[in-house]
């Protein structure tokens, strides 16, 4: 995998400690609490949590339009929360940022809104042009270079958002739910492009967002944010196959199209599979090595960052000794699996 | 009842007027625009949040909106007499119709442009754009439409109060209203002018709606 080779591990974003408390006094509420964070270079890191969880004040304060009350924001080896005026805005450049609501100036062309960021950082207005138009052509809309906001759609508009990011050159790239105001096709484009720009420009993206479709497709590492805080952190595929908290497993199983509709008691098991084991008949064989039924509550398929997994819950039977027979047997094929609650 | 004199007279007072209208305006906007966009920036949702210098000026600013026309019309005659030398005639009337207007011009400019969509400025200001080039790259430019449909109201508001100058000499089709209709019992006159009043107040509104339609590319 190209894009893989480009992740190291060396960080161009470390979020350390960050506290944010809005309000003071009676009416003080902390709505990120004891954030730690490292982003690669390279790499596309999902941040995913639940409407007001507090994922647009984290990304936010990456870029400091949010102040962070305590923590530091280590960008690119430098300390970012002690920059101040001119020395933030030079900063700033090199952190692209786009939004669910695009933001485009509506007063201006698709090729003015690129050249804004130029001529804010002062380049010549012939240069600028030129630089915008080529960044135009990356995104796809060569064609619309003239065209108004208002005459785009949102996945054109969105693009225009993405050239207007780029124009300064950024090291990183943040998106704040770019897709949630997208259908599910424009959003496929999208996460396309953003995928593209990471391999060929080797940008490290940031996304933001509240669907885990956003973070299975084109995430290298996942942070699940609950609660005011990081509630795990990992690849997306081990998260995927191990989730480790309640917040976790809800928003994998919410994603999953599995639901609390199916109602089932007793205990359950999960078990997920790679492309590794689709030769194989596991469940036909477990079933036969422990003379035991199983009931399949619920079964899909998902492709993740272009592997692709399967994943079954199924109802294990009452006798304990038949489920250790069961286990053993998923032990010695190497399958992931486990044993708990997945009620969304 | 129209003699050639006649006819004169109302084209002298359309030009007072029209002149009053226009320079006052103009210099209305040179001290409103500038406290519009510092009430707009100071507030507390603005981008460079300072109450207590938005207080002292919408305080400022809302004491001279309430204090009506006329009676502010006589109480800055002495600085009208210190700044042009005399209280009668249209270009005394400026200074006036500056003080009273600039204000109202202050909280119009605000209003269109604490429309500027929130999300626009702080994408401006993710691209490390200073609050200089908020101001007059972002809020302006976004707000144009607006603050031209301000600027058609601030002037047939400004062309209203240059008629009501009048009754103290002020110029222009009001002073002629008030002498011939009010004074002389002239009721046609006074209706011709009122009518031509109601006309250019028309004409102006008409073009500023036209091109704020014109400037705003929202529109598809
Ligand atoms: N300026 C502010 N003042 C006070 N509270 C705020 C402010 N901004 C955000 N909050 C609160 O912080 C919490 C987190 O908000 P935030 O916008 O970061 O959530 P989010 O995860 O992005 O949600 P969504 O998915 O709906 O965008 C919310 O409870 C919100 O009410
Ligand atoms: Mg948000």
């Amino acid at each position: 995998m190209a894009e893989k080779n480009m992740v190291t591990d060396n960080p161009i974003i470390q979020i350390i400690n960050l506290k944010k408390v809005f309000g003071n006094g009676d009416s003080a509420v902390t709505v990120l609490d004891n954030i730690n964070i490292s982003i690669n270079r390279g790499e596309i890191f999902g941040i995913i949590g639940l409407s007001g969880a507090g994922k647009s004040t984290l990304v936010r304060c990456i870029n400091l339009l949010e102040k962070p009350t305590t923590g530091n924001i280590i960008f690119d080896g430098r300390d970012i929360t002690l920059l101040s005026g001119r020395e933030l805005q030079h900063v700033r450049r090199s952190i692209g940022m786009i939004f669910q609501s695009f933001n485009l100036l509506m007063q201006r062309t698709a090729l003015g809104n690129v050249c804004f960021p130029l001529e804010l950082a002062g380049v010549p207005r012939k240069e600028a042009r030129i630089r915008a138009k080529q960044l135009l052509e990356t995104v796809g809309l060569a064609d619309k270079e003239n065209s108004y906001p208002s005459q785009l759609s949102g996945g054109q508009k969105q693009r225009v958002a993405i050239a207007r990011a780029l124009a300064t050159n950024p090291k990183v790239l943040l998106c704040d739910e770019a897709t949630s105001a997208l259908d599910p096709n424009t959003t496929q484009s999208i996460l396309e492009l953003l995928k593209e720009l990471n391999n060929k420009l080797g940008l490290t993206v940031v996304i933001i967002t509240h669907e885990m479709k956003v973070i299975e497709q084109i995430c290298n590492r996942v942070a699940i944010i609950a609660n005011s805080r990081i509630e795990e952190i990992g690849t997306v595929d081990e998260v995927f196959r191990h989730p480790k908290t309640q917040a976790a497993r809800k928003l994998i199983f919410s994603a999953s199209g599995y639901s609390e509709e199916i109602k089932v008691t007793g205990r359950l098991l999960r078990i997920v599979f790679d492309g590794k084991s689709a030769d194989e008949p596991i469940i036909a064989n477990m079933i036969l090595k422990s003379k035991a039924p199983v009931n399949i509550v619920f079964a899909n398929t998902k492709n993740i960052d272009g592997k692709v997994f399967g994943q079954m819950i199924l109802k294990l039977p009452e006798d304990p000794e038949t489920v250790r027979m069961m286990l053993s047997y998923l032990d010695s094929v190497n399958l992931t699996y486990e044993e708990g609650k997945f009620h969304v | 009842m129209f003699s050639s004199e006649m006819f004169l007279l109302v084209a002298q007072g359309f030009l007072e007027s029209l002149y009053m209208t226009v320079i006052s305006t103009t210099l209305a906007y040179v001290f409103g625009l500038p406290i519009g966009i510092i009430l707009v920036i100071t507030d507390k949702e603005g981008i460079k949040p300072s109450p207590v210098v938005n207080r002292i000026i919408g305080g400022i600013v809302n004491i001279l909106r309430s204090v009506p026309f006329i009676i502010l019309l006589v109480a800055v005659m002495p600085i009208t007499r210190a700044i042009v030398g005399t209280t009668i005639g249209s270009t005394a009337t400026i200074v006036p119709l500056v003080i009273a207007s600039a204000p109202f011009i202050a909280r119009l400019v605000e209003s269109s442009l604490k429309e500027v969509d929130k999300g626009v400025i702080e994408a401006s200001l993710s691209m490390g754009a200073t609050t200089f080039q908020i101001v007059y790259k972002v809020m302006i430019p976004e707000a144009k439409p607006s603050l031209i449909t301000g600027a058609a109201i601030a002037t047939t508001t400004i062309l209203s109060y240059s008629a009501m100058s009048g009754f103290v000499g002020g110029g222009g089709l009001g002073t002629i209203a008030i002498n011939y209709g009010y004074y002389r019992s002239k009721t046609d006159i006074m209706l011709v002018m009122v009518a031509i009043l109601v006309l250019i107040v028309q004409i102006f509104q008409e073009i500023g709606d036209f091109i704020s339609r014109k400037s705003d590319k929202r529109i598809k």
